[in-house]
């Protein structure tokens, strides 16, 4: 039980995808212009990752060291076609949204570093939780990004909550600043990159609090901060 | 020592095939089985999309069937041929809904839907494709700003040549400052379907009698 507690406190906060491990930067820098884009994108990848992740670990005995990266590029790009394609047959509202970013996953390389890193090597249930719970905590760092952008460069949250849902939550969007000039620098790539960068920052402020606290009883410690020759 | 390598990359190489395989399989039959839908759910968004441009009740033909391929055209800015789609009301043509693309605007073509009424004026303009900077040149987006409505209704006779451009070059078109560079293709390029319309008229709608009628009346009340 451990273990799932383990994969669970991974891919939400030690090794999040989004503000540690960096990977999958080309979605995340793209997408997150609003909140409404960047949930809808992070639940799409934590769908395939964990449909990657279920895939490869049944079958990761028959498939050889040499060509484990090719058999795993295969499944992933198999796998989010044919996402997309039911998506887009058998539920087009969603498919407007969503639409633009799918096959934007196959080149996210968190999933192919799951799978890698961690399907290749682990059972089933693990594996499939494990991309899932990445998939979230990937999830949560985009929102957090398309909330600060969308505020900063619209002045509103939750905006094209309407298109994915539906006319009847148009009243969902909130309007945070009013008559606000807009700040196009949020919207534009500078913008995510700058905003990603506070999130990381914030992030090792948050965990380098925590470990200096764990730290103070043992001031002998601080020996091993002195630089290394 | 040869033949285990040998043997090693048999095994490694028909262990990809069958992967490959297997997962086209997987691809193939989801494909067939969304076909059908993807069809319907796609035609629907054209449809949809001809509403903004032309209203349903004045036609009662399938738009999405009556077509006519046109030749790439310097008018339309088409590199490849592009197809037309007609408008009747009991046979008659009403309207033609043209693709144009500026090639000038600020970031990339800008791909615009042009419905001309039979008597030359415009039924609707509406933007299908842009890459425009958000927040300053994406106001010709229906879903950001009415401005692209400022065609509706207008006409080479109505707005002179000269006219037709925007506000600060002298024309009729009102644009948001910060941003010319935007609208200013896009009223060429309206400008560009209207003419091209004007070319092509007889081949694109073969006027018969009752339209012919329509399109006088319209002048009369123009004049009047």
């Amino acid at each position: 039980m451990s273990q799932f507690k383990d994969i669970t406190e991974n891919g939400i906060w030690k090794q999040n995808p989004g503000v540690v491990q960096l990977l999958g930067l080309c979605p995340t820098l793209a997408v997150t212009t609003t909140v409404v884009n960047g949930v809808s994108l992070g639940l799409a990848t934590a769908l395939v990752m964990a449909a990657a992740n279920g895939t490869v670990s049944p079958v990761r005995k028959f498939v050889p060291n040499e060509i484990r990266l090719p058999v795993f590029i295969l499944v992933i790009a198999a796998l989010v076609t044919v996402i997309d394609l039911l998506i887009h047959g058998f539920a087009e509202p969603l498919h407007k949204v969503l639409g633009i970013f799918i096959p934007l996953i196959v080149v996210n390389c968190i999933v192919l570093g799951r799978v890698d890193a961690f399907a290749a090597k682990n059972p089933p249930l693990p594996a499939i939780l494990d991309g899932f719970i990445m998939g979230i905590g990937l999830t949560l760092v985009l929102a957090t990004l398309g909330g600060m952008r969308e505020v900063l460069a619209k002045g509103t949250l939750f905006s094209g909550l309407d298109l994915a849902l539906g006319e009847s939550f148009k009243h969902v969007v909130l309007t945070v600043i009013p008559n606000y000039q807009g700040f196009l620098l949020a919207a534009l790539p500078p913008g995510a990159f700058l905003g990603l960068a506070f999130l990381i920052a914030a992030h090792n402020w948050m965990e380098q609090r925590k470990t200096s606290k764990k730290q103070t009883p043992k001031p002998t410690n601080n020996a091993s901060l002195k630089p290394a020759h | 020592m040869a033949e285990t390598v040998l043997k090693h990359a048999t095994k490694t190489a028909l262990t990809l095939v069958a992967f490959a395989f297997t997962f086209t399989l997987l691809m193939t039959v989801v494909y067939q089985m969304t076909k059908g839908p993807i069809a319907k759910s796609e035609a629907a968004a054209r449809i949809a999309l001809f509403q903004q441009v032309i209203a349903h009740d004045r036609y009662d033909n399938t738009v999405l069937k009556d077509t006519i391929n046109l030749a790439p055209s310097t008018l339309l800015g088409n590199k490849k041929p592009t197809i037309a789609h007609i408008a009747r009301m009991n046979g008659d043509p009403v309207a033609v809904i043209l693709e144009a693309i500026a090639h000038d605007g600020y970031s990339g073509d800008i791909t615009l839907l042009v419905a001309v009424n039979v008597d030359g004026s415009l039924s609707g303009v509406r933007v299908i494709k842009h890459t425009e900077t958000p927040g300053l040149g994406d106001y010709i987006d229906i879903a950001k700003s009415t401005w692209i409505k400022l065609f509706d209704d207008q006409s080479l006779i109505k707005i002179s040549v000269a006219n037709w451009a925007v506000k600060k070059d002298g024309g009729t078109f009102d644009y948001m400052a910060g941003a010319t560079i935007t609208p200013r293709a896009v009223v060429t390029a309206v400008y560009k379907a209207l003419q091209y319309f004007e070319v092509h008229k007889t081949t694109l709608l073969p006027v018969t009698e009752t339209a012919n009628m329509i399109s006088t009346e319209v002048k009369q009340h123009e004049s009047i």
